[in-house]
């Protein structure tokens, strides 16, 4: 497995490489160096000289992706395009376009992103495996069917109706939790309450469609007969035998997105006032950072590739037949 | 699975098969239902743990319970600052933290209009002299020909201290405590407050002076160093001198310069309350620099805290934490959540205006007059990105102050039958009050002087834009895209403006007639018949036949914006010309712009400070954009440059009063702008807040504010009873809804297996 995981990471190089180089051109399709600095330094009364200045002092009075007046090989490292990337690879994020650093930046704020997504995950996974069992349970019944037409119904709906929804019902009109905010601490827990509740209302569509079809694909397996036969309740059936058995593809579905988990939710994040990595990333999007998005397109890479690796040996660990090589 | 992984399947039983213990199948049925039992208790008692820890009512508020009754005000911020540190600092959202800390020399009066500068900590405000190129002091009224320089000489009160700061701190032996942090010192410290001593000192003239060094500082990037360049002597030259003289960045930190080791002839600190700042020629409205925070004063030592190796890299700067001698310290920085503002100490005391408007003391504005500032003791703004929370929350009582979204506004304002605004029933019976003020703004629709069609000093061009300043009718714009907060524009200078003129003596007669009390737009068969001496009969261009085609630059490229560009060509066809539009953001908008591309465009300027220079300057021939200046519109008349010179230079009074009335007729006539709209700020405010009235040009106003926490704790009491029965609703439905499942589940589990 050691031989598998130093592959899989030595893979990671080049993937990464291409993010960021994707990154990196999608970015400045959009935004050129000038306007960042004018961004930066305001719209009003900014020199012409003053923006070649703050460019100079920012590293992006390079070219690009390309230095045709260097020679050799630093035609390549003298551009903007190499010496903003080259710190990524050592997890070294330097400093924002505003002068923050970076690293502090993420490390304080993703925090908040994984006190929602956490609760959102966990509470969630009980809700829909639980959900998607009682509807197998009830298979080609009217519940059945009128959970499906629910699920569907509630797939359809847009993530921000159900935050605008939930706002306005508990928070507006009930007067049960703030409609908006954070703190820290203890203080937290009356902030998170919301999200959480909207969180895993809104992916309670999606999450149980998915696990009904699981759950119907271990239910007409031999197993299954063969414990039937043996006079076992129905009941018993799928919570001890169908559940564990499919908790395979649930788990190493949920395996792969706990790194992202502290990515956090953009706009989630964004309605709630909530301070983590998703408002940090579309903050900086909105304020042209380019440092700040490169380096969470790049943490969002690596942490999905880790995910991807985790995966893969979960697989190992919960089912014995499969060898990673 | 990813495909890089490779899986082989070993023949191997079902671990399935191991586990069907029949005994633990069979469980007795007594042990279920306790387990059962269990369940259901455990659910009782989280909720009542839950309900429990919510406290007392409301529950819904935001804030921390023991701040009840506490004479805070609460706020919030839709956009985090970019910017503490006065030297960048240059936008409202910024001003509105740094006004309240920062204390430049003068300020505008509070209640006073027009816009009246007063004195903050200066002794009064100073007086201009004039030298000659000899240095010679020059008598009131000299030839202007023979002003080389403008003195400006400000004398500051003796007594006021800085907040507490550790940049001040010192030990017993008077040394600075933090000055020279060993390294490993520095590494472990993440905010301020981790330099646990704090001290103070007084302010004095070599701080402004200090300040005023820091503008011309290349890697500051202040943005009014261009501007402070042209005026401020030997401004420029000292910004070179100062990039060779400052020691180079190491690891990206540029290391401590201390600025009072190099000097230039453009400030002088004459004693430990006076300096002085010299101007090359005259630029009056140099005063009204002097009440923004760019020339607040900075202490020395708050550099050479900030400045040590490893403080930037741990976000220790003056950017984001900033020092000053104002009412309010700020002592929580954090904008992705929250920034609050504490009263300061050390304040040295200012008393609350005892002059005012007519009907300021009507409206209790005066009550307080004579009374020490700031009235409150803490503001704490919360980040609040989307109108809707923000709105709502206001409502709640969560807020004490609020802007109105485009999304609320019909909720919260209506208009009479006059077309006053007024609020709605809700809102009144709220108790919430309204307060309206036209900002010292502008939108205008710039045409491109450099342009073939539009642009160009021809009586035909001339013709034609006038033809299209009467079809775009901006009445309608205002109506359908800012819910009537504007007053349609006359000319380049909003009210509260010198030189603006109000009634039928203000009107644009190029665009507008007076009837009934009111302008009114002429009627669009003017405009045609316009358009038709220009050489567009029907709005086609005689060279092709076909209908005259005008292209558009517009800043609106996203959803938002297609239907006021919908409208625009609209405006255009009523001409028969048609409009292209050309959609951008405001990035690429911008290099148009500045590239002179565009023939038609709308953009807007917010005032700096309450003068007429500040904007005819746009229309300035030699400030032209396409020669790097502002003048959008590249617009350039001789005769309009010459007056604007004069102008600019003229105390206000009837005299200064006629050279505006001749250069607004001038660009009335030439039509460079379409002069589009002045914007109306609405804002709301609960009947707990006191001393509101609307000073868009003053941005310390946070000391003047009053509130009754008593009230507010009663009103947000009554406002959010909890309500507790849709709980009890869902329960209920949820057992409802079991029940047949139950049945179902009984039937199953009694029928014989598959």
């Amino acid at each position: 497995m050691s031989a598998y995981i130093i592959r899989r990471l030595l893979y990671a190089i080049p993937i990464l490489i291409g993010v960021n180089l994707i990154t990196f051109v999608l970015f400045f399709v959009v935004n050129s160096p000038d306007d960042m600095a004018r961004m930066q330094l305001g719209d009003k009364r900014v020199t012409e000289e003053a923006v070649q200045a703050w460019k100079a002092d920012h590293g992006y009075d390079r070219p690009l992706l390309f230095n045709s007046q260097a020679q050799g090989l630093a035609a390549l490292t003298d551009t903007i395009f190499f010496q903003k990337s080259v710190k990524l690879f050592a997890f070294n994020f330097g400093t924002s376009d505003s002068g923050r650093d970076i690293g502090y930046d993420i490390r304080q704020r993703m925090w908040p992103s994984l006190a929602i997504a956490l609760p959102v995950l966990l509470v969630g996974l009980a809700i829909n495996i639980s959900y998607a069992l009682m509807i197998v349970f009830f298979r080609a019944t009217y519940i059945d069917v009128g959970s499906v037409v629910l699920l569907v119904a509630m797939m359809s709906i847009s993530g921000l109706f159900y935050i605008i929804s939930g706002q306005f019902l508990i928070g507006k009109l009930f007067h049960l939790v703030p409609i908006s905010g954070y703190d820290t601490g203890l203080e937290a827990a009356k902030f998170l309450i919301l999200p959480v509740i909207v969180g895993v209302v809104g992916g309670i569509g999606t999450g149980t469609r998915l696990y009904r079809t699981f759950f119907l694909e271990e239910i007409n397996r031999d197993y299954v007969r063969t414990a039937r036969a043996k006079g076992l309740r129905e009941r018993v059936v799928l919570f001890r035998h169908v559940l564990k058995n499919a908790l395979i593809p649930i788990l190493t579905g949920v395996v792969a997105v706990l790194p992202l988990l502290f990515m956090g939710a953009l706009i989630t994040e964004s309605f709630f006032g909530i301070p983590g990595l998703g408002s940090y990333t579309i903050d900086a999007i909105n304020r042209q950072d380019f440092a700040i998005v490169r380096a969470m397109v790049f943490l969002g890479s690596v942490l999905y590739i880790l995910g991807l690796i985790l995966t893969d040996i979960s697989y190992t660990m919960v089912d014995p037949r499969v060898r990673l090589a | 699975m990813s495909r890089a992984a490779r899986i082989i399947l070993r023949p191997q039983p079902s671990h399935i098969t191991e586990s069907l213990p029949m005994a633990k199948a069979g469980a007795p049925a007594s042990q279920d239902r306790s387990a059962k039992m269990a369940a259901l208790l455990g659910l009782v008692m989280a909720a009542a743990l839950l309900l429990g820890g919510c406290g007392e009512p409301p529950w819904n508020n935001p804030y921390p319970e023991h701040q009840a009754g506490e004479n805070i005000l609460y706020g919030a911020f839709t956009e985090r600052p970019k910017h503490l540190d006065p030297v960048r600092s240059y936008s409202s959202n910024e001003y509105s933290f740094i006004a309240q800390i920062y204390e430049p020399p003068l300020q505008y009066h509070f209640l006073k209009r027009p816009y009246t500068l007063v004195p903050l900590t200066a002794e009064a405000v100073p007086e201009p002299t004039h030298l000659d190129a000899e240095g010679n002091l020059l008598p009131p009224g000299a030839d202007p020909s023979r002003i080389a320089v403008t003195e400006y000489l400000i004398r500051i009160q003796p007594g006021i201290l800085y907040q507490p700061h550790p940049a001040f701190a010192i030990d017993a032996e008077g040394t600075y405590r933090y000055h020279d942090l060993s390294p490993e010192r520095v590494a472990r410290l993440n905010k301020l407050s981790d330099l646990p001593e704090a001290g103070t000192r007084e302010l004095t003239a070599e701080d402004y002076v200090y300040q005023i060094k820091r503008l011309a500082a290349p890697w500051l990037h202040s943005p009014i160093a261009g501007l402070m360049g042209e005026h401020i002597l030997g401004f420029k030259d000292y910004s070179k001198r100062l990039e060779e003289a400052a020691p180079q960045p190491v690891n990206g930190e540029r290391p401590f310069f201390d600025l009072r080791q190099l000097d230039f002839p453009g400030v002088e600190v004459v004693d430990r309350y006076s300096y002085k700042v010299r101007i090359q020629g005259r630029y009056p409205q140099f005063v009204y620099w002097l009440a923004m925070p760019f020339f607040a004063p900075m202490p020395w030592e708050a550099e050479a805290l900030t400045n040590q190796a490893g403080m930037a890299e741990n976000n220790i700067t003056l950017d984001w934490y900033p020092v000053g001698t104002g009412p309010f310290m700020l002592t929580e920085n954090n904008p992705n959540l929250r920034m609050v503002l504490a009263r300061n100490p050390n304040f040295h005391g200012e008393a609350y205006p005892s002059e005012g408007m007519p009907g300021d003391r009507e409206a209790g504005l005066l009550d307080d007059a004579g009374k020490p500032l700031p009235f409150i003791d803490r503001a704490v703004y919360s980040l609040e990105k989307e109108s809707i929370p923000y709105w709502n929350k206001f409502l709640q009582g969560y807020y004490d102050t609020s802007g109105i979204s485009s999304d609320a506004f019909d909720q919260a304002v209506k208009f009479d039958a006059a077309g006053e605004a007024g609020l709605t029933a809700d809102m009144q019976a709220k108790g919430i009050q309204l307060s309206t003020a036209v900002q010292t703004s502008i939108w205008y629709m710039g045409f491109n002087m450099e342009d073939d069609v539009v642009g160009g000093d021809s009586e035909r061009a001339r013709l034609l834009r006038r033809a299209i300043s009467i079809a775009v009718d901006f009445g309608e714009f205002i109506s359908i895209f800012a819910n009537g907060r504007g007053v349609q524009g006359q000319g380049p200078l909003p009210p509260g403006i010198f030189g603006h003129r109000e009634g039928e003596a203000g009107i644009n007669p190029y665009v507008f007639d007076w009837a009934h009390g009111r302008p009114q737009r002429k009627p669009v068969e003017e405009a045609r018949a316009l358009l038709a001496q220009a050489g567009y009969r029907d709005g086609r261009d005689p060279a092709t036949g076909r209908p005259l085609s005008i292209y558009y630059e517009a800043m609106d490229a996203g959803p938002d914006g297609k239907a006021r560009l919908h409208w625009m060509r609209q405006q255009f066809a009523k001409l028969g010309v048609e409009l292209i539009v050309r959609a951008t953001d405001y990035n690429r908008f911008q290099p148009k712009m500045r590239e002179g591309t565009g023939p038609v465009s709308m953009w807007g300027w917010n005032a700096d400070y309450p003068d007429p220079e500040n904007f005819f300057f746009l229309l300035y021939g030699p400030n032209r954009k396409i020669d790097g200046g502002e003048n959008a519109a590249n617009y350039s008349n001789p005769e309009l440059d010459r007056l604007f010179e004069e102008m600019k230079n003229m105390p206000d009074g009837p005299e200064r009063q006629a050279v505006i009335d001749r250069m607004t007729e001038i660009v009335r006539r030439d039509a460079p702008w379409s002069f589009g709209f002045y914007p109306e700020s609405f804002s709301l405010h609960h009947q707990w807040i006191g001393n509101v009235k609307p000073n868009l040009m003053a941005n310390n106003t946070l000391k003047y504010i009053s509130l009754e926490p008593g009230i507010r704790e009663e009103m947000r009491a009554a406002w959010n009873p909890p309500v507790l029965w849709p709980i009890g609703a869902i329960v209920a439905v949820l057992a409802v809804g079991a029940l047949p499942a139950i049945v179902i589940a009984r039937r199953r589990e009694r029928s014989a297996a598959l």
